[in-house]
């Protein structure tokens, strides 16, 4: 006869409102093998936990049934709670009736039965839990960063400051990302170039960084502590030891392509650095439009190199290393604007989006930072910039504020006037979102300083008319209908996910929003980790952000990173897979369900009737395997059983939630 | 390729010129278009109101009729058009309207929006193609200037409309380019031109009517074409409001375009020379 | 102006959205409708005024005001809202509110021969007849 003591806890109102405490406690005590049956206002705060331990001790429970919220929120505190009374943690048996009940229910009457029977059920589990012991598996001292921008760039010098091996594997053939892009920053105009390449200098140099650039991460196996990933470094096409960064190649290459790094607003040399600080300051052959690999002709870039370091027979080289922990900063994009044709982008070359704008402005930018209209090189006297472009547009856009741009757009209009004290700039806004340290004031100043004319209302249509843009919006606060008759029209673009954002999230086991953005563990409490341990999230990736707050997360990501590799050991969840030999008859198919590779197959030797017999069966590695029940359910005979999750505590819930 | 075919009022009446040019055309490249029996009046607007069915049963009759028939229903006027591909919309997603119209109209097999309504100028893109109609052009419409005018009813609301990327559409272009004519791209050509409130407030329409006519002239335009009776009543007769009479810009239907180039029709000479 | 829970939720603000099916909170006053409007020169209220006034409950004056007769139901406003919002069937419920008075008419058959004789499509007729009459 089992003692099993159950816990109700009322969390505040949120399961006490809609949920009958008093009847579900009641009915609890009268479950067969429940003893004790108590309840408490919050059973996580240490009163509730001094209950249950009590209680442990007092009434020698031998089983413990919490029935609170998800057990993602509160098992592993009900696991300590339980331990420091000296029981088994995993005898403690969760019944979620908050999410699973009080949250989605609203008739009193039906969730109090509910509850009753979520509670049955954990308790028919918890009777038949057993004793299990966690095991310690040893980590990987190494960590792998992928995306090197700003965000990146953070969290490997953090990590390798705290003296780890970080390898920063970036997709483009230089880091810096989007920051790289932008001419000055907000709240504080510092040019973003200037705090941005020692930044990546120091990447390049650190000891304990490896940098891969135009690399990809391709396949990642393995769990926390113990990654397994396969980078592919494309052939670069150039010796990465032998070039020097001359130049001569580029001068030389006869092949133009738009320019990715200056958003197509110049062409680029099909053997190219990306831009004039890239990291590395090594070219590399984009073979798609390089003549000699497009139609075999050409080797103007051989000829030229003085130091011999163009090979157009290098290969992509493959990779395999192991890493402890995985920080994920791959960035965003910006929307494509094909669906808001009112505004002409794409049809009037003055049209532009905010990033093109900041290469136009930018210094080292297409006209050296001089702001020209790309129609006729001429500078711009009236500039009207549009805020929201899909952004807040659940329609042709994104629901969602893509959070900088009020800010860049408060910063655009005082670069206008820096560059042209005669300009104008009139801004079109829904609202002003300036939630930031000194933001507001940044945003004060480009009105009251700098003269930018803000207008509360939105752009209907812009209608290229001879050299001018016509902008036809509306002043709300007037209520009026406006003209602009505009030089340059500047749309702020919503901020998207990457579009293969999915697929690395397939690859890396985590998950992603509606919006493609990677999920966070708890939006507010565990705000720098992704659902699967080991693996942390920094930067755009995870939802817009700006520069301090992508830099801030970078850091809270690496801070995680490097707890985690300065664990000698981890201690292995033991709900694992184990194979009953006796009932095995060698079938194998759970090794080929297994998605960890944990399942292998051995030779037993049994004495049958006197006589020694070779057989086949399955074997489970603990180390490897994830406790996913792929394997138990594959199990024809029934042989394989999940520790924690056996089969017959699952009947035993099916069982009690039917009957 | 045979299609059912629903005119509507206004094509036997005021603008007779659009049907006929547009049957002729039809007849010349071997597209069969069988005129509905019995069609009725599809309302001229379609009725926005949700709380009542009545303004578009008749719409609902004449897609019934052509489920049974099992061809696509091609439309002509712009208007019939937005109507009747806004009813069968409704048919199609509102299960509760769908439900109130059949159980009204006591129809012999219940409809719940299996028609596909498509107007003229996609029978020639979709199913005909714009590639096998440039081979039976005879007189191509080459050095003509033409500038395009969509007007509303075809492409809003783009969602349930889907005649093409609304903001910036291309349809008319690629028809009026596959005639060998040029097309005139200016920025009015997806605005409205004032529709019914020419009946009350024609100096509103006048105002409206003026800007597209101007830009459509500022980019070069030597006529400009329409695929809607009131569109062009609107930019034929309201253009000469504002300008005393002189008409600055001719208006053609597309469909006249078309029967030129199939070499059906001369447009008169003096016509052009406006 | 005195804004009250009654005026919030009256029952002309119910019946406007029973009419046009159209939750006039989804409205966050951008602007666009009235930026994108063709015939915003001849309106009294402007069309994202339209849809705040209702949202403050101020029926009388939106029912009052040229606006909703000016409208075309050109569906551009609708095509470019961020919320979605169908401003075209707000605009032709507060019509249908009017029109579904008894003797309440906008163009009466006596004003036909004036728009006849202009050369008017039947199109442009029975549009002025749905438009402007019940």
């Amino acid at each position: 006869m089992r003692r099993i003591g159950v816990f109700i806890c009322w969390c505040g109102t949120n399961i006490a409102n809609t949920v009958n405490i008093e009847g579900v406690t009641e009915a609890a005590g009268k479950m067969p093998s429940v003893i004790y049956a108590d309840n408490y206002k919050y059973m996580c705060s240490e009163i509730g936990q001094s209950m249950i331990k009590e209680a442990i001790i007092k009434e020698k429970l031998d089983r413990v049934v919490v029935a609170a919220c998800s057990p993602r929120m509160h098992e592993l505190t009900f696991f300590k709670t339980a331990a420091a009374a000296g029981l088994n943690p995993y005898l403690v048996e969760i019944a979620n009736i908050r999410e699973h009940c009080s949250w989605v229910h609203k008739d009193k009457q039906e969730a109090t039965g509910k509850a009753i029977a979520l509670i049955r059920t954990a308790v028919a589990k918890a009777a038949r839990n057993k004793e299990l012991w966690a095991t310690q598996i040893p980590v990987e001292c190494r960590a792998l960063v992928i995306g090197g921008g700003i965000g990146g760039i953070q969290a490997a010098l953090d990590i390798a400051d705290a003296g780890f091996e970080v390898d920063l594997v970036e997709r483009t053939p230089s880091i810096g990302g989007r920051m790289a892009q932008l001419d000055k920053t907000f709240p504080t105009l510092d040019c973003s170039a200037c705090i941005l390449t020692p930044k990546m200098v120091e990447v390049a140099s650190h000891h304990n960084i490896t940098l891969y650039t135009f690399s990809e991460v391709e396949k990642v196996d393995g769990f926390v502590g113990n990654f397994e990933a396969t980078i592919r470094k494309k052939a670069r096409s150039i010796d990465l030891e032998k070039c020097t960064g001359c130049g001569i190649c580029w001068e030389k290459c006869p092949s133009r392509v738009k320019s990715e790094f200056d958003e197509a607003l110049v062409m680029r040399k099909a053997v190219y650095v990306p831009f004039p600080q890239a990291v590395p300051n090594v070219p590399v052959i984009d073979r798609a439009s390089c003549r000699r690999f497009t139609r075999e002709k050409c080797g103007i870039c051989r000829k030229a190199c003085p130091a011999g370091a163009v090979n157009y027979d290098q290969e992509d080289e493959v990779l395999q290393k192991k890493y402890g922990a995985i920080v994920v900063a791959t960035g965003f994009d910006i929307l494509d604007l094909d669906d808001f044709g009112e505004f002409s982008y794409g049809k009037h070359p003055d049209v532009l989006t905010s990033l093109e704008f900041e290469r136009l402005v930018n210094s080292s930018g297409p006209t050296g930072g001089r702001l020209l209209r790309p129609s006729d090189q001429s500078p711009p006297k009236n500039v009207v910039f549009i805020q929201c472009v899909g952004s807040r547009d659940k329609s042709r856009g994104k629901p969602y504020c893509s959070k900088i741009c009020c800010m860049y757009s408060a910063k655009h209009a005082i670069l206008l006037r820096e560059k042209y004290p005669e300009a104008q700039a009139y801004v079109f806004y829904i609202d002003i979102r300036t939630a930031g340290k000194d933001f507001e004031e940044f945003h004060r100043r480009a009105v009251e300083e700098y003269g930018a004319l803000y207008l509360k209302g939105s752009v209907g249509k812009v209608f290229p008319d001879g050299d001018k843009l016509l902008v036809k919006g509306v002043d709300s606060l007037s209520g009026h209908a406006v003209e602009i008759e505009a030089d340059m029209v500047v749309l702020a673009a919503a901020i998207k996910a990457k579009s293969d954002a999915p697929q690395l999230a397939r690859l890396l086991g985590i998950s992603t929003d509606t919006h493609s953005f990677f999920t966070e563990a708890h939006p507010k409490l565990r705000p720098v980790e992704a659902h699967t341990a080991g693996i942390f999230l920094a930067g755009a990736c995870q939802g817009p952000k700006d520069i301090p707050e992508t830099v801030s997360q970078a850091s809270g990501a690496a801070a995680k990173a490097i707890i985690l590799l300065s664990k000698d050991n981890l201690l292995s969840n033991p709900c694992v897979s184990e194979v009953n030999e006796s009932l095995c008859t060698g079938c194998l198919s759970c090794i080929k369900v297994c998605p960890y590779g944990a399942v292998a197959e051995k030779t037993i030797e049994e004495k049958i009737h006197g006589k020694a017999l070779k057989r086949r069966v399955a074997e489970v590695n603990e180390a490897l395997c994830q406790g996913c029940g792929s394997c138990t359910v594959s199990c024809r005979p029934g042989a394989v059983n999940l520790k924690g999750f056996t089969n017959e505590q699952i009947m035993a819930e099916v069982d009690a939630i039917c009957l | 390729m045979r299609f059912s075919y629903y005119p509507g009022c206004t094509l036997k009446t005021t603008a007779a010129v659009l049907e006929n040019s547009a049957l002729k055309a039809a007849r010349a490249l071997g597209i069969e278009l069988l005129e509905q029996e019995e069609w009725q009046c599809c309302g001229a607007v379609f009725p926005l109101t949700v709380d009542e069915i009545a303004p578009f049963l008749s719409s609902v009759r004449s897609l019934a009729a052509a489920k049974d028939t099992g061809e696509k229903l091609v439309t002509l006027c712009a208007a019939c058009h937005h109507v009747l591909k806004r009813a069968n919309h409704v048919m199609k997603t509102d299960k509760d309207v769908c439900n109130k119209a059949n159980n009204y109209l006591q129809l012999p097999d219940q409809y719940r929006g299996g028609t596909e309504v498509i107007h003229y100028l996609e029978l020639l893109r979709d199913e005909l193609g714009f590639s096998a109609l440039a081979q039976k052009v005879k007189k191509p419409l080459t050095g003509q200037k033409i500038a395009a005018f969509y007007g509303c009813l075809l492409l809003r609301p783009p969602a349930v409309m889907q005649f093409d990327n609304a903001e910036n559409p291309s349809i008319m272009e690629d028809f009026l380019r596959t005639l060998g004519a040029t097309a005139v791209d200016y920025p009015y050509r997806t605005e409205c031109c004032g529709v019914y409130l020419s009946v009350q407030n024609e100096e509103i329409v006048a105002g409206m009517v003026e800007k597209i006519i101007n830009s459509a002239l500022r980019h070069g335009a030597e006529a400009i074409v329409d695929a809607c009776p009131l569109c062009h009543y609107n930019l034929l007769e309201l253009q000469q409001k504002t300008t005393h009479g002189k008409l600055t810009l001719p208006v053609y239907y597309f469909t006249e375009l078309l029967e030129e180039a199939l070499g059906l029709e001369d447009r008169a000479e003096e016509k052009m020379a406006i | 102006m005195k804004i009250t829970t009654q005026s919030l939720c009256g029952t002309m603000v119910k019946e406007i959205a029973a009419i046009s099916g159209e939750n006039v909170a989804k409205c966050y006053q951008c602007g666009k409708c009235t930026a994108a409007c063709p015939v915003n020169m001849a309106m009294d209220i402007l069309p994202h005024q339209v849809l705040r006034f209702l949202q403050l409950g101020l029926v009388e004056a939106v029912l009052n005001c040229n606006t909703i007769w000016i409208c075309a139901s050109c569906f551009t406003c609708a095509g470019r809202c961020p919320r979605g919002v169908d401003l075209p069937g707000v605009m032709e419920a507060l019509r249908a509110i009017l029109l579904r008075k008894r003797g309440f008419s906008r163009f009466k058959a006596g004003d036909m021969p004036r728009v006849l004789n202009k050369g008017m499509p039947e199109q442009g007729i029975v549009s002025g007849f749905r438009k402007y009459t019940k």
